[in-house]
This record gives C-alpha cells, structure tokens and sequence, in this order.
C-alpha cells in the first residue's frame, strides 16, 4: 500500500477550509436572494434608460450599492452632471459610515489592506450577517468564511445586473415568487438574532417607529441614519445610567 | 462608455467607498471612549430596525401602513418564525414563500 499520510493531511486541510468557505457560502445564499430582484431591476431600468452594458455593469462593480445606483440611473436620465450625482450618492450612501464603526471593534489587529478590501464589500445585507455573525462568537468566524459572503454576495449583484440588463422586457415580476420579501424577511431574521436582552427589543421598537415617523418628511435615507443614531443613543444612556448606578452601589 | 457616465461612476464610488472603509481602518486599534463604545453596541439592532421600517412599508416611494400592503401581512408569520427559530435561512424561505402565496391571492 502506498503510504496516504501528506494526501490525507493535506486533504484535511483542505476539508477545514472548505468548511468554512461553507459557512460562508450557506450565509451569502439569502443575500444574493435578495439582491437577485433588486439587481434584475436595476439591469433592467439601466438599460432601458440608455446605459451601456458597461456602464451598467461596471457601476455594480465599483460603486456596488442597491440604491444609489437606481437614483444615479434616474438622474442620469433627467441630464445631471457627475458633480450632482457624486453628492447626492454621498448623502444616500452616508450610513454606512455607522455601519463601519460599529464593525471596526471585531478587527482589533486586523490588516489594514483587509480592512481596505471589507469596506468595499459593506452593504447593508453584508453589514448585517456580519454583524450578527461577530455577535454570535467573534472567536470562531474566520477571514475566509467572510471573503466566501462578500466575494459570492457581490458576484450576485454583478451577475444580477448584468441579467437584468441582458433580459430587459423579458423578466418576470419578481413579485410573483415572493423574491421581493427576501430582503424584509432577511433583515426581519437579522434584527431578531440580535435581540439578545429586553433593551435591545426596546430600542428596535423605539428606533422602526422613528425611522416610520421621520420617513413621512424626509428621504428614507436621512430618516434611517437619523431614527438609527437616536435609537442607538437612547440604548446607550439607559445602559450608561445602569453602569453609574452599579458603580454608585459598591 | 461616456465620459459624463464615467465621471459619476467614479465620484459615486469615491464617496460610497471612503465612508465604508475609513471608520473600520481608523477605529479597530482605538480604546473609545465608554459611551461611544456602549453607543456602537447599539447600532446593528438600530440600523436593522431603521431600514426595516421602509424595505416592510414603502413601495415605489409611498408608504402604505393597512393590510393592503402585502408585505404587512407576510411579515407577521416571518416575525413569528424568526422570533421562534432565529434561523436566517429558515425565516428568509418562510417569508419568500408567505409573500409569494400573498401575492397570488391579492
């Protein structure tokens, strides 16, 4: 018999790994659900207001951001210039500055060349599988569990505009297979992992209602940073006054 | 490729970019200062109830609250099984398949 010891360790190694690119394949698949009728949409409105294939595609490539890119297409049709369409991206796509800083804290010692890479790929759904990863056990989620969710998530998109593109006319509403509640119902499961304590209920509560409140007179995108800056702020004074009063009491 | 179009595909990735990257390189070896800290804690359930709120409520920019609105209706059994389960792929399917039978009926 030939001796199978290297082939074997070395296939363990590999298995190890595969099943952590696994992980990462297992969380990317609601993502790019979601992201499947959205970037379908997107294609489509792309090429129908007169956007090349590359520009359409090349715009999922790089700026990779549902919703600025539907606002760039709209504006880009009515004849804004690059400046006016840059500062307006700023402002649609200003929270996920928050985003970043609320991840930053699970990269203590992290690259900052990997840390250039991950902020390209933050999205909203890739921000919160993240996080509610990290939150989950911190210690066991690997770089290359969360390459496998960016990389496959972003892919999505791309091939999911590009066939919106290709398609036009041609697809189907998304709407009669229920695809477009994917994202509600990923964002309904992502919030509900995260609610680990009664405060945390709390301020998701207080937080829906203020981004419901403050939508009604302005952009959803100034209401969602606002609401969630708020929500956030009221999570942490009764956290802190709890703190003062455990410090008090000793 | 026009030149106006690759003008604003690169300033849009510029200022989508910047925001995403610079707070994760300049704050991941930083001590914060406790509230900020507890603050940050908070964000991932804020910012996820935050952008719920529209993705459940608005359709084509108008916000319709009434059991009308099919997403209304297929969020209630997509709560119940996230709430019980806190299974992502599980709630994601119930709710794919909740909304598309909402959406034949309707």
């Amino acid at each position: 018999m030939i001796d199978r010891t290297p082939q074997c360790a070395a296939s363990a190694a590999l298995q190890g790994q595969s099943k952590f690119i696994f992980e990462g394949a297992k969380m990317a698949l609601p993502i790019i659900l979601g992201y499947l009728p959205v970037g379908l949409a997107y294609g489509a409105l792309a090429g129908s207001s007169g956007l090349t294939i590359w520009e359409t595609v090349l715009m999922s490539v790089f700026v990779y951001a549902g919703s600025a890119q539907f606002v760039a297409i709209a504006l880009l049709a009515a004849g804004a210039g690059p400046l006016s369409i840059t500062v307006t991206t700023f402002f649609v796509n200003l929270r996920h500055l928050l985003m970043s800083a609320a991840l930053s804290r699970y990269f203590r010692g992290y690259s900052n060349r990997w840390l250039a890479w991950f902020g390209a790929e933050l999205t909203d759904e890739s921000f919160a599988i993240h996080s509610a990863r990290f939150r989950q056990d911190p210690a066991t989620y690997q770089p290359i569990t969360m390459l496998a969710v960016n990389g496959l998530a972003h892919l999505g998109w791309i091939i999911a505009s590009l066939g919106g593109f290709l398609l036009q006319k041609g697809i189907a509403d998304p709407g009669k297979y229920g695809l477009d509640f994917a994202l509600p119902a990923m964002f309904i499961a992502l919030l509900f992992m995260q609610l680990t304590k009664r405060l945390d209920l709390l301020v998701a509560a207080a937080t829906f209602i203020l981004s419901v409140g403050l939508g009604q007179v302005l952009p959803v995108y100034w209401a969602a940073i606002l609401a969630a800056v708020c929500g956030a702020f009221f999570g942490a004074i009764v956290l802190w006054q709890k703190e003062d009063e455990q410090c008090a009491g000793k | 490729m026009r030149w106006e179009v690759a003008a604003a595909i690169v300033g849009m990735t510029l200022v989508t970019y910047l925001p995403r990257a610079i707070p994760l390189v300049v704050l991941k070896d930083r001590r914060l200062p406790r509230f900020m800290v507890l603050w940050l804690q908070f964000i991932p359930v804020a910012i996820l109830a935050a952008l719920l709120a529209p993705s459940l409520l608005q359709n084509g920019g108008e916000w319709s609250f009434g059991w009308q609105n099919p997403f209304v209706v297929a969020a209630i059994p997509t709560i119940l099984v996230a709430a019980k389960t806190r299974s992502l792929m599980l709630t994601t399917f119930v709710g794919i398949g909740m909304a598309m039978i909402i959406n034949h009926l309707w």
